[in-house]
Parts: C-alpha cells; structure tokens; sequence
C-alpha cells in the first residue's frame, strides 16, 4: 500500500546528541538527579573557579554568567510559548521590560511611582512578585485579543507589542521615567561584610571570589532550577498534550476537544511571567533601567537562543542562551586566538550577523535546532514510553529526520 | 427525536454564502452521507456540526438540544467527533500519541477502558498497530486516513463525522476504509459522511442527501438515490 514508509527498524541513524538523550530517557528519575545535582553544582561553581579555557578577557566572567542565567530564563520562557505551543512571538522582549520596569518603579528614587515606606533591605524581593504578576497581566492582555491571530499576523502584532512597551516607556516621561531611565534600583542587601559593605547583590560588589555577578549568577540558578521543574511538569501534563497538539496542527486539537483559545492564552501568560522573573532580576542586577535596553532586536536574540538551542527542549534553549550570551563576551578584549591575532571587540559588535548566518546554516543543516526536542505524550507515564521507546529507537529516529526536512 | 438535526443552517464566508438553508436529520445509529460536487457546501456543513465554522443563520440540533452556540472542544465532550477532511493528523506526534489526543477530551474512567478501546481501534486497522511508534507525518495517505478515523474513535463519538475518508486514495483503500466504516457504524455509532465518491457511498449508508451549490436538491434512502436517472448521470458517470 505504502512505499515511502521504513519496515525494518534498519541501521540507526543517530547523533551524538540522540544517543545521550536516549540513555538519559532510560534511566529512573533518582539516578537522573544523581547525575543533576551535581552538574548544576559543578555549573554554579564556574565564576569561583574561573577556568581558563571558558573565562572571558574583557567583561567579569561572573557578570557574563548572571546576564546567561536572565538569558536562560527568558529562553525557557520564550520556549513556552514558541517551542511548546508554537506560538511565534516576536515581541518578548516587551515582556523582559515589563518585569524590568515594574521593580525599577517601585523601588528606584527616580521613580513617580516610588513606594515609600518599603524597607530597602526587602525592597527587591517585595517588587517581584509583583514585578511577575504584571507581567502575566500584560501577557493576558495582549494575547486575548491577539490569540484569536495565527502564524505571522501574531508574528507581526507581538512585534508591534515589543516596540509598543519600549516606546511608551521612552514618552511617557511622567509614568515611566522617559529617555533618562530610572537609576538606584533596589537590590536584595544581603551579607554585609567589611570587604562588601553593601552586600554580595550590590552591584559595587567586586571582591573575589563571589563578586555581584557572581551572586546574581547563583540566585538566577536557583529560579532556572525552579522554573525547569514547573514548567517540566506543565509539559508532561494534559497541558503540555495540548500545546504539542495546537502547534502541530491547530484545527484538528480544536476537533479533538482542546480548547485551544485557552491554552494558548496560558502559554503566553506563563511564558510572559517567566520573562518578567528575568527583567526583575535584570533590574536589580543592573540597578538601572533604560528604554534602548530593551530594543526590539533583543527579541531577536532571545528567539535566537531558542531556535539555535532546539525548540520544544527546555534544556537545548538553556544552551542556546548560553551561546548567544557567552561568544560575544569571549571575544570581547581578546586579541589573539590560538596564536592568530584577531580583533575581538569588532567580532563582537558583530554579533548579529554572525548569530544571523549561525542561525542560517542551522536550518539548511538542523532544522530543529542543535538538541531538537522529542516529547512524552503518553497519557499511562513514562515507563510505557520507555518500553515502546526502546522498541521503536531506530524506526522513530529515522522518520524524525524526514518530518524535519518536511517542514 | 432525531440526534442530529440541522435546521435552515446557512453559513457565510464573508458576503459569499456557501451553505445556504439546509435543513436534514440524522437518526440514531444511521449512517447518512452528504454527497455533492466541489464547492457545493458538504465541507462547510461538517465544519458547523463540528463547531470550526459559526453559523450566519439556522440551528444545529443534538440529542434534543440547540448547540448552535456551543464551542468546537464542547462539542467533542457531547459526543460529537469529527475526522477532519485532508486528515488533519498531527505529524510530529507517533500513531499511539495521536490516538491518545483523540482521547483527550473524554478521558477513559480506568485504564482497562482505555486498554479497550485502543485494542479494537488497532483490530479495526491492523495497520496502524504496525505503525504505532512511527510519526504521522510519515504515514501513507491511507494510513493517515486510519489514523484520522481511529483517532475519532479513541473520543468513543456518539456521532462520528466523516469528511471524504476516500479523498486522495487508492480504490483498493477507498474500498478497505469503506468497509470499515460500515463496520464501525453497524457496530452502533451513528455516522455522517461527506463523499465525492458517489458510488461506494451511496451503496452503503441508509440515507443520502445530495447538496448543490449549497442547497439540498435530493434526498431519500441510499439504494433508491444510486437508481435514480438524474443522480447517475449528474454524479456516476453513467447516461
């Protein structure tokens, strides 16, 4: 009947990255913490140990490591809504300022909106949680009207989003600052000592080892950790079935009774909250806000990270974060690599383009990404997955590929 | 009382109305096909029973209630289950992951229903118990077509609509997919078909209707419709 479909499981055709995995899927999920915890040890240990091989030259390791984990962060939240519910969303970066610019108005001196009264030791932490449920505000109220929107008109109208916060932000000179942007943002005051009198958060903090880099590394580690396993749970549940099932194909989840509408919409308020977590750490890392941060070629960026590490696999968007923050910031002050003399600073500054062609050679060559994503949708666990899993390996393995070179 | 009534249903694209007034029923446990050329509404008016499509004007009846208003995903938790036309199988998702979605909206009470229901999906279409590990999108026409028809199943419809099963396919298929919906429908589910293949349908289902450009022309018992002069020769080929 059929011709193009593969009968025999034939020789597996598997990458490098496809084998790991695979063993990973195999193992319970203790051993899988076993060999967790002490990798993200070993992750959070990088700014102290400084190894040569990854240190950058020009900018403080652990500050490149504190701007990776917001990075990380907004990629596992732009993944929510890109790579899980397949929602093109160009506009996150207006998410990023939101969450930015509410912990910049609550706490900055500069502010018309200051909260007085707010003890400056708190104050960071108390403009969070607001900081985050804003943000989910601002997602439910761009995507109630615009989810009704597929494809590139929602491309276009989150596009319009982002320029939309970064704009108001500049003009609203009474509201928001204006141009000058908002300084002396509050940061957590957390161990004083006589080499950090202003705490390890600070961002005068630039004594070894655990500068304020280094510190805004670890607390951004610890909410990565959070947010992995929520959003991990929200993707093996019946709701992660349902994004799966509006990205592929969003009339026929409709006809299978996925309300799809209302999915959707809580992939972009999930997905818009992660990304305000991630301004509200900016914000206080930085201590300082402005508009032009948030141009929208951060966007760009951040989707960047996405599509570079693999959409749909939140560990994959980890490491695509890690790329598009940490390249530029290793070129940066070198100028000489591997005995050639090179001109860092300028590749550096031209990380668009580079970023550009990457992303370019990646869709002729890989176009799911560098750790393409495979779910588990089963509705009886994962141990009738691994059973039919270790059945099917070579045959899945094969017809991904062709179902990627379809798209 | 019938379990499918549709009542003046007119349904608009913009200012063009491509289903204009059709009023038909579907008693319990028939099995009735739309039949009609191109662009004479058949597709439209499953996308209304469905809920994909919103009515301009007219009703849509089920199990004695007005559902006109009620939304697409309700519709599949009132029995109502639709196997969409050009398959509309998820591509990345494996044969069983997508028989699961079927069964998404109306979760299995215990396991052992679940067990159940996917054994006789898979003793239905052999096939796709073959194929239960491979992606959708690399099935074959026909398998899609399986898989669309056992995907509908999983949600056990009360009323299954059937959008051109036959599109696309060899007539070997189209014989084999046929077979098996009468299966299914004699096996107790109601069934609506939309069908271009005028002969295997009519042959088979109880009642038909015959639809131009938006309109009900004809309709009566399939058998008598197949002998009609008028209906052979507009839709069988035959002088």
């Amino acid at each position: 009947m059929s011709t193009e479909t593969v009968t025999a499981p034939a020789a597996p055709h598997l990458g490098v990255g496809d084998r790991i995995r695979l063993w990973w899927d195999t193992l319970p999920r203790q051993t899988q913490w076993l060999v967790g915890i002490p990798a993200i040890v070993l992750i959070a240990l990088l700014p102290v140990l400084r190894p040569p091989v990854l240190t950058t030259v020009g900018t403080d390791f652990g500050g490149v490591l504190a701007q990776f984990g917001m990075y990380a962060l907004l990629a596992i939240g732009l993944n929510v809504v890109v790579g899980q519910a397949g929602l093109l969303d160009l506009g996150y970066v207006g998410f990023y300022a939101v969450g930015a610019y509410t912990v910049g108005l609550i706490t900055s001196p500069d502010s018309p909106w200051r909260v007085h009264g707010l003890d400056p030791h708190w104050a960071w932490l108390a403009a969070l949680p607001v900081a985050v449920a804003l943000t989910a505000i601002s997602g439910l109220i761009l995507g109630s009207p615009t989810l009704r929107l597929r494809g590139d008109y929602l491309a276009i109208v989150t596009l319009g989003f982002g320029e939309i916060v970064r704009l108001l932000a500049d003009n609203l000179s009474n509201i928001t600052g204006g141009g000058r942007g908002l300084s002396r943002i509050a940061y957590p005051v957390v161990g004083t000592s006589s080499t950090r009198p202003t705490g390890v958060f600070s961002a005068g903090n630039t004594a070894h080892p655990v500068n304020s880099g280094t510190a805004w590394f670890w607390l951004s580690l610890v909410l990565i950790v959070v947010v992995l396993t929520l959003v991990g749970n929200l993707e093996r549940s019946r709701v992660g079935r349902a994004w799966v099932a509006i990205r592929e194909d969003e009339d026929a989840a409709e006809i299978m009774g996925v309300p799809t509408f209302k999915f959707k919409l809580w992939a972009f308020l999930i997905g818009a909250s992660i990304g305000g977590l991630s301004g509200a750490l900016y914000a206080g890392q930085v201590q300082f806000v402005v508009p032009t941060t948030f141009n929208v070629i951060n966007s760009m960026l951040f989707l960047c990270a996405v599509v570079l590490g693999g959409q749909g696999n939140k560990l994959g968007v980890i490491l695509g974060a890690f790329i598009v923050v940490y390249l530029p910031n290793f070129f940066i002050g070198r100028t000489n690599l591997f005995g050639i003399p090179i001109n860092g600073n300028e590749i550096a500054n031209y990380k668009y383009l580079f970023f550009g062609v990457a992303l370019m050679v990646l869709m002729i060559f890989r176009p799911q990404g560098l750790f393409p994503a495979r779910q588990k949708l089963l509705t009886y666990g994962r141990d009738v997955y691994a059973a039919a899993r270790r059945a099917a390996t070579a045959l899945t393995h094969r017809t991904e590929e062709t179902v990627g070179e379809a798209r | 009382m019938p379990l499918l009534e549709l009542k003046d249903l007119t349904v608009s694209y913009g200012r063009i109305e491509a289903v204009r007034g059709i009023s038909l029923t579907v008693e319990e446990g028939e099995l009735v096909t739309l039949i009609g050329a191109n662009g004479a509404g058949k597709t439209t008016t499953m996308r209304a029973i469905s809920g994909i499509r919103q009515l301009s004007r007219g009703s849509v009846w089920f199990d004695g209630k007005d559902i006109s208003r009620m939304k697409a995903h309700e519709r599949v938790l009132a029995g109502i289950v639709q196997a969409p036309e050009g398959r509309g199988v998820f591509p990345g998702m494996t044969v069983v992951e997508n028989l699961e979605m079927g069964a998404y909206a109306r979760v299995f009470p215990t396991k052992a229903e679940h067990d159940e229901t996917l054994a006789r999906v898979y003793e239905l279409f052999p096939r796709l118990h073959e194929r239960r590990d491979q992606v959708g999108g690399t099935l074959s026409g026909g398998e899609q077509q399986m898989l669309a028809i056992g995907r509908a199943l999983m949600a056990r419809p009360r009323l299954l609509l059937l959008d051109e099963p036959s599109m696309g396919l060899a007539p070997m298929v189209i014989q084999q997919i046929f077979r098996i919906v009468t299966e299914i429908n004699q096996a107790g589910t109601t069934i609506l078909l939309v069908e271009q293949n005028a002969q295997q349908a009519l042959s088979r289902s109880h009642r038909a209707y015959i639809l131009e450009t938006g309109e009900v022309v004809t309709s009566g018992a399939g058998k008598e419709l197949l002998a009609d002069p008028a209906v052979k020769q507009a839709y069988l080929g035959v002088a």
